[in-house]
């Protein structure tokens, strides 16, 4: 069967089109062929291996926040303690919440999405790889400043929400909230980049025939949390900027005195920080639906209601920032509009839950470790959820808000919805990003020790809470009876560092000698189990065709394929937004340097401006060199993208 | 808690289920009873819903997608949407009465008392319309019983929060912004409350007492503490008063009576009246004080009084004298 | 934090080879000090306090064999956080009450070039312990030595001398002056004194 998609049939140059599936492989081989070395490591814009350090390096952030959090309940095991002062403490909980939220959870969620989103939705890469590339080394840079400035004695110490005026110029002297200001400047480009990035991938470069009601759930909730992403993210990168001004230029955008206003902080911090609880859960929603329609060997059931309740979390998501606020004394006709959206936010979540239970019962569920992270998910942030709704009521708010019932809640919701989805995620995907399975024997051990230090450390907390215990105390007076409590919560966090140690002795054994996997060990539905594990530079030898939204399942043989993209030069096939029908074909761009010199000097730039306004005289010009080498023209690549786009039509044959 | 602990009345009661004031008591009795009971039950339905899904018997003929079921699974899906949708919405109401009924101000009778939050201490103030009446102290707030106080919330530094959780939800106090609540205490006894805003280095060790006492004895007290500081009376008190005096003291508290007026820390006109020291840290005892004294630093890092470098004579003067301060 | 460095002798021990490893090392150490200097909170000092006196060595000259000299830069002249507790003391012991924010009033300018006592820290904190002629009162007893270097250190940031990195910022209230850390540097020029302060 042949289907020409294109009205002409355009003159082929003879030689130019292989005859065989194994001469396109091996000229494909030839033409995106990763570069050796650190020159070619440093150069690489392939979405696979930029991702995959994305992935890495925000776990290696997870586990020093996690150590940062063992510290801290090292401090809380008991009343009085001296194991962390004030001083160390309070930069130790702020590093731990600045890590989790804006180096850990969004990033990862984000890498997750570049390396499996172009897989999934069969392109060869993300349509700007040179962003894509660096926005990493800004992530990276940025990351690596924050910890330096931490054993430079100089992490911030005012918390993750950094509330002025505690942050201002008058309480936290010195650099530590500059660098705190600066480190969400540069999470928040990286964070932006990645959102641009994946959405015109999916929105421009799906395979012919998935049309967005063929979309997997899993690109669905990416191009939803990326739309989040791109309305959330400028707030706290402006609401940052104000902050450093106030700082360093002697602004007074919150200084009451001189007509600001230190709610204006918080109004604008939560209207970024909401939705952020969002952007990161959406994608675990993803991760979730893949794993359950794996494991349950159907579709998940109510694709549209899924689709729906998604882009509805994901609207009303920004409806809710005035309940971190419930305490600030608003009126209260505004606080009861945002009990009203905080509720309501409860109804997609409920539907989804609803969905999976459903799918999970008329399926035919396998037990695998991934399939047990998704079982702990649901019961653990069923817990989250409810004390989620509880405090949507103000009154209720009000009692709890600020104390350990909250630390409770959002722990709950934070890592039963997002973490433990990323840890069946990594479960579900590392054959395919490694080629080799994780052992499942020592996946149980993972999950069951998370499950209990989980429910240990955070369970106790909502009675701490009751009891009169506030937020951010680095000690407590042995008078207060709150003791017991906090010596199980603490056990409870060796359990989980324990188990997250069992993960990472998995992870090295499974890389030195896992059984290998096959391109399709857990007989997945979606195209990234259409190509070998890990898959090459160029994800498809041949871009396949979609006809329905489980492409694999319904296809026991071949999948049709687009024929017609060149294979000696870098070229990608860009089609229709809502029925991805073929559209153009778009020249790639190589390996560069550029974009990792453009984050050089994007670093320098940020980091000198903290101690000195010459930062912007000495980072412009660096800046503006560094993007005309990035720009600058090549006039064969020029002749040549004329000519493609001149030239022959893409087909798609069987 | 033990009975001694709860006898001495440190650090004082501190539980939002144990409520002993209106608000409390709605929240615990309105919101959170209703909303426990409710999510348990949901809870353990979902779970077993959950479990049944994943480990029922199943026919070897199912399959997975069968038209016929999928609609069975559609109703019920939506049924379980549609009553979650109901559940919420009737909470939606619940919360929205308890919250009037909360904010409703009281009546005219009520106590006035302003409560200013300080890096780490609270200044409390009873006003009157003479401001020679007027009785400022700290870190203790005493109500009557059974009579409603208004507390007028400020703050002069960073942003604190004010939280009785036996009495009342709380209030952040937002330099820039003038906050009140209202509490009402209907037993007596000594309720222990914490700043809940992160404030700084000593955010830990920010707490105050709400004394709750007969009407009697609150006039009684109200009247001692509008009383400036006794004079003292033998060599040793007196030696004590020329200590302070003489020292850095004066240059931030205050002791009415003296010409130590400074309003940067704590009034101590009526220090030796007070249960506590250091913001509900340490009981208010002449150890506690004379340690507080000599070196704050080493029990509040990063507090704003500096140490004070005074011979064992002076100390011993100085306490004697403070612990004349009734 | 900031422990592993925190021995200069040990790290004079460390061999290196190589003028470029030498340099690299030498800036990162140095921004390493600077940067743990900047930033520590020094709460608790011990001896607890000791009242302030003029113990402070003025010049290096002694009769004898020579001894180590006095650092009398004063512990928080490269300390954000002594700097602005020394901002807080400030309007706290009420200096501003005579001083105003710096632009002089009662007493002197504290904000320009001229100095009638001297700049330097040694000089500012014997004004501050011991008091000066015609109204600026002596701080000794009531003071201790922490806090008058802690002033110390906010004086000299009133006009520039110390490095716009540790100077404080803007404070949240009306704004009576332009920011210590934007402030110019003031060169300090010694005047002389005023006439009122020849008489006897």
């Amino acid at each position: 069967m042949s289907t020409t998609l294109s009205p002409a049939e355009a003159p082929v140059e003879p030689g130019r089109r292989p005859a065989s599936v194994s001469e396109v492989v091996m000229q494909l081989e030839e033409t995106w062929r990763a570069e050796p070395g650190l020159r070619g490591w440093l150069r690489s814009v392939d979405h696979k291996s930029i991702a995959t350090r994305y992935i890495v390096t925000a776990f290696v952030f997870f586990l020093l926040g996690g150590i940062e959090a063992a510290m801290m309940r090292a401090q809380l095991a008991r009343p009085e303690n001296t194991v962390l002062g004030p001083d160390a403490y309070n930069q130790f909980f702020t590093m731990h919440g600045t890590t989790m939220m804006f180096l850990f959870a969004v990033p990862i969620m984000e890498a997750v999405g570049l390396y499996l989103v172009p897989l999934m939705i069969g392109a060869r890469n993300v349509v700007f790889p040179k962003l894509n590339a660096y926005g990493y080394w800004v992530y990276l840079f940025g990351g690596v400043f924050l910890y330096v400035m931490f054993f430079l004695n100089t992490g911030p110490d005012t918390g993750w929400f950094s509330y002025v005026p505690l942050a201002g110029p008058e309480y936290s002297p010195g650099k530590r909230v500059d660098v705190w200001a600066q480190t969400i400047t540069f999470t928040e480009i990286a964070a932006l980049v990645a959102s641009v990035e994946l959405i015109v991938t999916i929105l421009k470069t799906r395979a012919p025939g998935m049309s967005l009601n063929r979309m997997p759930l899993f690109v669905w909730a990416m191009l939803v949390q990326s739309f989040m992403v791109l309305f959330a993210m400028p707030w706290v990168a402006t609401a940052s900027q104000f902050l450093a001004m106030d700082r360093l230029l002697g602004t007074h955008f919150f200084n009451p005195a001189e007509g600001g206003d230190p709610l204006l902080w918080q109004h604008l911090f939560w209207f970024f920080g909401h939705p952020e609880v969002y952007i990161i859960f959406v994608p675990a929603l993803g991760f979730v639906s893949s794993i359950v329609a794996t494991f349950t060997r159907r579709p998940v059931f109510g694709y549209p209601a899924m689709v729906l309740s998604m882009v509805g979390t994901g609207f009303l998501g920004f409806g809710l920032w005035v309940h971190h606020m419930f305490a600030t004394g608003l009126p209260q006709l505004g606080e009861s509009f945002f009990t009203g959206a905080s509720l309501m936010i409860a109804i997609p979540s409920g539907i989804q839950i609803f969905c999976w239970i459903a799918t999970i019962w008329a399926g035919r569920p396998r037990f695998t470790v991934p399939f047990l992270w998704v079982l702990g998910f649901v019961v653990l942030f069923i817990i989250g959820g409810f004390t989620g709704v509880m405090i949507a009521s103000v009154p209720f708010d009000q009692q709890v808000h600020d104390t350990y019932f909250i630390v409770a809640h959002f722990h709950y919701v934070l890592i039963g919805g997002a973490v433990f989805p990323l840890f069946g995620a990594f479960y579900f995907w590392f054959p395919k990003v490694t080629g080799r399975m994780l052992s499942e024997r020592l996946g149980r051990w993972n999950f069951w020790l998370f499950f209990v230090g989980m429910n240990l450390t955070f369970f106790p907390m909502h009675q701490l809470g009751f009891e009169g215990m506030p937020r951010r105390v680095y000690t407590y007076l042995a008078e207060t009876g709150w003791g017991d409590l906090n010596l199980l919560a603490s056990v409870g966090a060796a359990t989980i560092a324990t188990s997250v140690l069992l993960f990472l002795i998995n992870v090295a054994v499974s890389l030195r000698s896992g059984s290998l996997a096959g391109d399709d060990p857990w007989v997945g539905d979606t195209l990234e189990w259409a190509t070998s594990s890990p898959p090459r530079p160029y994800n498809f030898p041949l871009i396949p065709v979609v006809e329905g939204r489980s492409p694999l399942w319904g296809h026991p043989g071949e999948l049709p394929a687009v024929a017609g993209l060149r294979t000696d030069v870098r070229e990608v096939l860009v089609t229709s937004m809502l029925d991805a029908e073929p559209d153009s074909r778009h020249r790639h761009p190589p390996p560069t340097i550029w974009p990792f010199l453009t984050a050089v000097a994007t670093a320098v730039t940020f980091i000198t401006l903290i101690f000195t306004p010459w930062g912007l005289v000495i980072g412009a010009p660096l800046l503006f060199l560094a993007l005309l080498g990035w720009a600058w023209p090549h006039g064969r690549d020029h002749a040549e993208q004329r000519r493609i786009e001149a030239e022959a039509p893409v087909e798609v044959t069987a | 808690m033990t009975l001694l602990q709860q006898a001495a009345g440190f650090p004082g009661a501190h539980s939002v289920l144990d409520p002993t004031g209106p608000q409390a008591a709605l929240i615990k009795e309105r919101l959170w009873d209703p909303m426990y009971g409710t999510a348990a039950v949901t809870f353990a339905l979902v779970l077993a819903a959950l479990f049944w899904a994943a480990f029922r018997r199943r026919r070897s003929s199912e399959v997975p997608d069968d038209p016929a079921r999928e609609r069975g699974m559609r109703v019920t899906v939506g049924l379980a949407t549609g009553l979650t949708i109901v559940v919420l919405f009737v909470f939606l109401v619940i919360d929205a009465k308890v919250g009037r009924a909360i904010t409703a101000t009281p009546g005219h009778d009520a106590l006035q008392i302003r409560v200013t939050g300080h890096q780490w201490w609270w200044e409390v103030q009873y006003r009157d319309s003479l401001p020679q009446r007027w009785v400022t102290t700290a870190n203790e707030i005493h109500v009557p019983v059974g009579r409603p106080a208004v507390v007028e919330l400020r703050s002069t530094d960073v942003i604190h929060s004010f939280w009785p959780p036996n009495l009342t939800a709380k209030r952040d106090l937002i330099p820039g912004k003038e906050n009140s609540l209202w509490l009402q205490a209907d037993r007596a006894g000594v309720y222990r409350g914490q700043c809940a805003e992160y404030c700084g280095h000593q955010h830990a060790k920010m707490a105050f007492l709400v004394v709750a006492q007969p009407v009697d004895s609150f006039a009684d007290w109200l009247t001692r503490q509008r009383d400036t500081a006794s004079t003292p009376t033998d060599s040793l008190t007196r030696r004590g008063q020329e200590v302070f005096l003489g020292s850095a003291c004066p240059m931030c508290h205050a002791i009415a009576g003296t010409p130590a007026g400074s309003r940067v820390g704590p009034d101590l006109t009526h220090l030796a009246s007070r249960r506590t020291i250091a913001a509900g840290t340490l009981p208010n005892t002449r150890g506690n004080l004379g340690g507080w004294i000599v070196n704050p630093q080493s029990i509040k890092p990063g507090a704003k009084m500096p140490p004070n470098n005074l011979d064992p004579d002076d100390l011993q003067a100085l306490l004697a004298y403070l612990e004349t301060l009734r | 934090m900031c422990l592993p460095f925190r021995n200069r002798e040990n790290l004079r021990r460390i061999r290196i080879r190589g003028s470029a490893r030498r340099l690299a090392l030498a800036s990162s150490l140095l921004l390493v000090l600077s940067a743990c200097e900047r930033e520590k909170r020094q709460f608790e000092t011990w001896p607890p306090s000791a009242a302030a006196s003029t113990a402070v060595r003025e010049v290096e000259l002694q009769p004898g064999p020579p001894t180590r000299s006095v650092d009398v830069r004063g512990p928080y002249a490269n300390n954000a956080f002594g700097v602005s507790e020394g901002k807080r003391l400030y309007n706290q012991m009420n200096c501003s009450g005579c001083h105003f924010q710096g632009g002089g009033g009662i007493g002197p300018a504290l904000m320009d070039a001229e100095w009638i006592y001297g700049s330097a820290p040694e000089n500012i904190f014997e004004t501050i312990v011991e008091g000066r002629p015609n109204g600026m009162p002596a701080f000794g007893g009531k003071l201790g030595t922490d806090q008058v270097w802690q002033l110390v250190a906010y004086v000299r940031s009133m006009s520039g001398l110390l490095p716009k990195d540790i100077a404080p910022g803007r404070n949240d209230d009306m704004q009576v002056r332009s920011q210590e850390q934007a402030t110019e540097k003031a060169l300090p020029q010694q005047s002389t004194l005023p006439p009122s302060g020849e008489r006897p």
